[in-house]
């Protein structure tokens, strides 16, 4: 950023919960269906329909806002937001406004370094139902109202970013929290995370804040990132030459990496909210959210925290628990082994770039916890070296067949006969007597050499602590 | 204030802009006369003293129904599209919206 300014954003995130049915209907919430093969009286905005409201959002709700530390309101309301849309068949959504189920809270951002977490505050987060999906064609509007009614959870920020990449992270965490709570499943290229990003620029130091852009809907973190970095530069652009910021709603161009003014600018944003007379005001009575404070997971946060007292660094710490199913995989994978941190090592270096390089899920591309712990207890236990368990590794992740099949097939079975291994020193020894008698001279180096001639001998198969310390032995009765 | 309560003209295209609705300049006056006729009809419930009345938007019981998580509905998109003032396939359709 150009030095003397400083960027303040704030974020708004529409995450989609996970709900089989829709909020205020019956309707599945099935992702990918035919168009308008979930829809009902309800979500269509028919004439004479009441809305009543899915237990299970509210208490997806309460859980995002118990694991981010807000309060949570014993009595809100829902309200009527109006803009008319024809994606919005009743003419308005049925949102929070002045009453919304959470208030206040925090999440605190994994610091990188040794340095304290960075805490992003939250306004509110709400509950309201998504709008159906319009098709743009050259003569007419095509619309799909499968994802009208659906239910959509707001987290909205306080201003507390400063950057892109905290933005991103940010996202980040918040994205692993809703994960963990099993409240949505979070996916972007779906629909079902999104966000819009307020961002404003001013003089470092100053206190006030200046006039803030709105970048519209932005479906990945690398979209996020470019946006909020284009949308810095050009603002502070605007302010270096004498210019104003304008406030405006932005849309962001993936292709050309830019932000742009929305066109329909003139459509006013006058949402005329009331209190929905179709809803009752939303009780949480105090059993229920006991009910659910009880039922809370463990996470993210506090799992990093569980791992670093078991031996992990807190980097690793942070990456294994940055995506609920890899924590879940490394925790099943170390689950029988005496090194812990070997697990993790395997997880975040073996399991990650299968994962990274097939671009399939956990669950698809590498074998199961089960069968990767029985490897990794292969190479504790001496029967398999590290490289070996690697050849043997991505053999598993292709031909799905076991650890001790896919080791005894490849011919990855580490000798540790010491009778066998004792054999091929005497040998190579023998062969190598000019070195020998160099080595007992002094030249230490020659060892490394030793051993990887018996390694050699032995088709590097041969256990190489068992090798080092047989000829340590041997070397030292002749000196 | 009964009675003195003043739509503008101003106003009536504001509402009508928000609601993708055109009218001729003699609609336009009509609906000034018509919505201030409302809205002094309803200003008559200003006249109650409500200093001490919480807002009250709903008037049924206390404790909120819910309904538990379940598909309850079977899809039948003809009958849904049935009532469409136009549709294309399984689709409703609308006249181009732009962006």
């Amino acid at each position: 950023m150009t030095a003397g300014y400083e960027a303040v954003i704030g974020l708004e995130v529409h995450a989609q919960l996970l709900t089989r049915s829709k909020l205020f209907c019956g309707c599945s919430t099935a992702f990918g269906a035919p168009a308008n093969e979930n829809v009902c009286p309800v979500c269509l905005g028919m004439p004479g329909v009441l809305p009543v409201l899915n237990r299970r959002a509210v208490e997806l709700a309460v859980r995002v806002g118990l694991a981010a530390h807000c309060e949570i309101a014993q009595h809100s309301i829902f309200a009527r937001k109006s803009y008319f849309y024809p994606d919005l068949p009743k003419g308005y959504q049925i949102s929070q406004y002045e009453l919304p189920v959470c208030r206040g809270g925090f999440i605190d951002l994994p610091a990188d370094g040794g340095e304290a977490p960075q805490r992003v505050r939250l306004v509110r987060i709400h509950l309201e139902e998504d709008a159906g999906k319009n098709i743009h064609g050259a003569e007419a509007s095509l619309v799909d109202f499968n994802r009208s009614g659906v239910p959509l959870l707001e987290i909205v920020s306080e201003p507390d970013i400063r950057s892109a990449p905290a933005a991103v992270s940010y996202l980040q965490e918040l994205r692993a929290l809703l994960l963990y709570l099993d409240a949505s499943d979070v996916r972007m290229e779906e629909g079902s995370f999104r966000c819009d990003v307020n961002v404003s620029v001013r003089r470092a130091g100053s206190e006030t804040l200046g006039v803030k852009a709105e970048i519209k809907n932005l479906n990945s973190f690398r979209f996020v990132e470019k946006a909020i970095g284009y949308e810095i530069a050009r603002q502070i652009g605007e302010l270096e030459a004498g210019r104003r910021v304008s406030q405006e709603t932005m849309l962001f161009d993936p292709e050309r990496e830019v932000t742009r003014p929305m066109r329909s600018k003139e459509l006013a944003h006058d949402y005329r909210y009331f209190p929905e007379p179709d809803l009752p005001p939303l009780e949480i009575p105090g059993p229920l959210l006991e009910e659910i404070r009880v039922a809370m997971p463990e996470l993210p946060a506090e799992r990093r925290a569980r791992y670093v007292t078991e031996g992990l660094s807190g980097y690793e710490a942070a990456v294994l628990t940055r995506d609920r199913g890899l924590a879940d995989y490394y925790e099943a994978t170390a689950s029988g082994l005496r090194n812990r941190k070997s697990a993790a090592n395997w997880v975040m270096t073996e399991v990650l770039r299968v994962v990274n390089e097939t671009g399939r899920s956990l669950a698809k591309a590498v074998p199961s916890p089960a069968e990767t712990g029985r490897l990794l207890a292969m190479v504790e236990g001496g029967t398999v070296s590290l490289n070996g368990a690697k050849n043997a590794f991505q053999a598993m992740c292709r031909t799905q067949q076991g650890a001790e099949a896919t080791v005894a097939e490849l011919g990855l079975t580490q000798v540790s006969d010491d009778a066998k291994i004792a054999e091929a020193c005497d040998r190579v020894l023998a062969a190598e007597a000019q070195r020998v008698a160099e080595y007992r001279g002094g030249r230490d180096k020659l060892f490394g050499f030793f051993v990887g001639q018996v390694m050699k001998a032995m088709g590097g198969r041969a256990n190489p602590r068992l090798v080092n310390e047989v000829l340590k032995r041997k070397l030292g009765e002749g000196a | 204030m009964g009675g003195s309560s003043r739509i503008t003209r101003d106003q009536v295209r504001h509402v009508a802009a928000l609601a993708r609705l055109s009218f001729t300049a003699e609609e336009e006056k009509r609906l000034e006369l018509e919505l201030s006729a409302i809205l002094s009809y309803v200003e008559k419930l200003n006249e109650l003293d409500t200093a001490s009345i919480e807002p009250t938007a709903q008037v049924g019981e206390a404790g909120t129904p819910f309904r538990d998580d379940q598909v309850t509905n079977q899809p039948d998109p003809e009958a849904m599209l049935a009532n469409a003032p136009a549709r294309e396939g399984r689709f409703f359709r609308v006249p181009r919206i732009i962006e």
